[in-house]
């Protein structure tokens, strides 16, 4: 059952203000959740001041800023810092993204920084995905075949690689899936967006041979079926895909096998 | 420290609506309003077979201002329920999935809800007279 508001040990309080050093240029204020598992304490938000001309361009260059000059504390996933990893995924200024590919320019005002929504927060910035990546193993995301390995590669035409296109570069971030309210409220069996796209690109293979499998196990009321079209994920995608009309091929293929 | 303990991060809180998202949550909406008023709709059926006494205090309610707002909202759930699940069709079938076609197709949904509502209601109302 959906429940719209948040637990009482997950409301966010008011936190505490790093005032921008003296002399700062261009200010610009930055709301960052924090949560420390060891304090026992509700979530807060705390205020960093940071001087723009002091800073690199992305918001992800004002977090590691953060904490090499401000608060070592502060705990965020990041890696490639070039939107090819998915690490730095969550909720910046009211959308999913990745803090490498957004720029602080874009945000009007203060910038609000989440976790990616409706996750449990392991601290600050770093949300639990165990659920959603046993549910990206649920869906067998690997080559499977039934006839025996040929002496060489298993070929495909140029079409049928072009129907992987918009499938593979998915870097499995979960701006996506962590943006749908489908998922908010039914994520326990709904499968999501991001592994919804990953079971397309198995069905698409021409390689695959277990494509028939594949669609038994998604034809469910809850891990397919609770899609409405919201497009929230489709809206978000730092890398542009469109998971909506992926899952939209999804229900097609299970119609037009009846 | 047990998964139980952890705070759930900020989800309707926080995320800011895109146009998709407000028109699929007031398809539900209208959805339930559709369900709702059909209660009312069985009111006015089984008041007009029940006798003259029974019609025209039915007829008083709904000639009402309450009366009136309430046939408008379920006037404008109609059309809007209507026209979003024609959406929904087309989505069945493979098209409209690009970002702006459903921004444009969101829009074209409540314009239309509109104009039909008020085409529908302002006739009702004349002919009602």
């Amino acid at each position: 059952m959906a429940k719209f508001t948040l637990p009482k040990n997950s409301k966010v309080g008011a936190g505490k203000t790093h005032k921008a050093p003296a002399g700062a240029k261009r200010v610009k204020s930055f709301k960052i959740y924090r949560y420390d598992p060891d304090s026992g304490e509700n979530p807060r938000l705390d205020t960093y001041e940071i001087d723009l001309a002091e800073c690199g361009p992305m918001v992800l260059d004002a977090l590691i800023k953060i904490k090499n000059e401000v608060d070592t504390g502060l705990t965020f996933r990041r890696s490639c810092r070039e939107g090819v990893c998915g690490s730095c995924s969550m909720n910046i200024g009211g959308h999913n993204t990745l803090a490498c590919l957004k720029p602080i320019e874009d945000v009007a005002g203060e910038i609000h920084i989440y976790p990616l929504p409706h996750l449990p927060v392991l601290k600050d910035l770093v949300g639990d995905l165990t659920h959603i990546y046993a549910q990206y193993q649920s869906v067998q995301p690997w080559l499977q075949t039934e006839t025996p390995p040929p002496d060489r590669e298993r070929l495909q035409s140029e079409a049928e690689r072009a129907k992987l296109d918009g499938l593979w570069e998915c870097i499995l971030c979960f701006c996506c899936t962590t943006s749908c309210p489908s998922y908010w409220w039914q994520g326990e069996r709904y499968l999501g967006p991001a592994v919804l796209l990953q079971a397309a690109r198995w069905l698409n293979d021409s390689r695959d041979e277990k494509t028939g499998e594949r669609l038994d196990q998604l034809e469910d009321p809850f891990k397919l079926y609770r899609c409405h079209t919201i497009m929230n994920c489709t809206n978000t995608c730092p890398k542009g895909l469109n998971p909506a009309k992926a899952i939209g091929e999804i229900k097609q293929m299970l119609v037009e096998r009846r | 420290m047990t998964q139980a303990e952890r705070p759930l991060s900020p989800h309707l809180q926080i995320y800011k609506w895109p146009l998709t998202m407000a028109t699929s949550i007031l398809h539900r909406g209208t959805g339930l309003a559709l369900a709702g008023g059909t209660v009312f709709l069985v009111w006015w059926l089984v008041a007009a077979a029940s006798g003259d006494e029974a019609y025209a205090s039915a007829q008083w309610f709904f000639g009402s201002w309450l009366g009136l707002v309430f046939l408008f909202g379920w006037c404008f759930s109609f059309f809007f329920h209507l026209c979003n699940g024609i959406r929904h069709l087309v989505w069945d079938v493979g098209y409209g999935f690009e970002i702006d076609a459903a921004y444009r197709a969101s829009l074209l949904v409540v314009g239309a809800a509109v104009v039909l509502t008020l085409v529908a209601f302002i006739g009702g109302v004349i002919a009602r007279g």
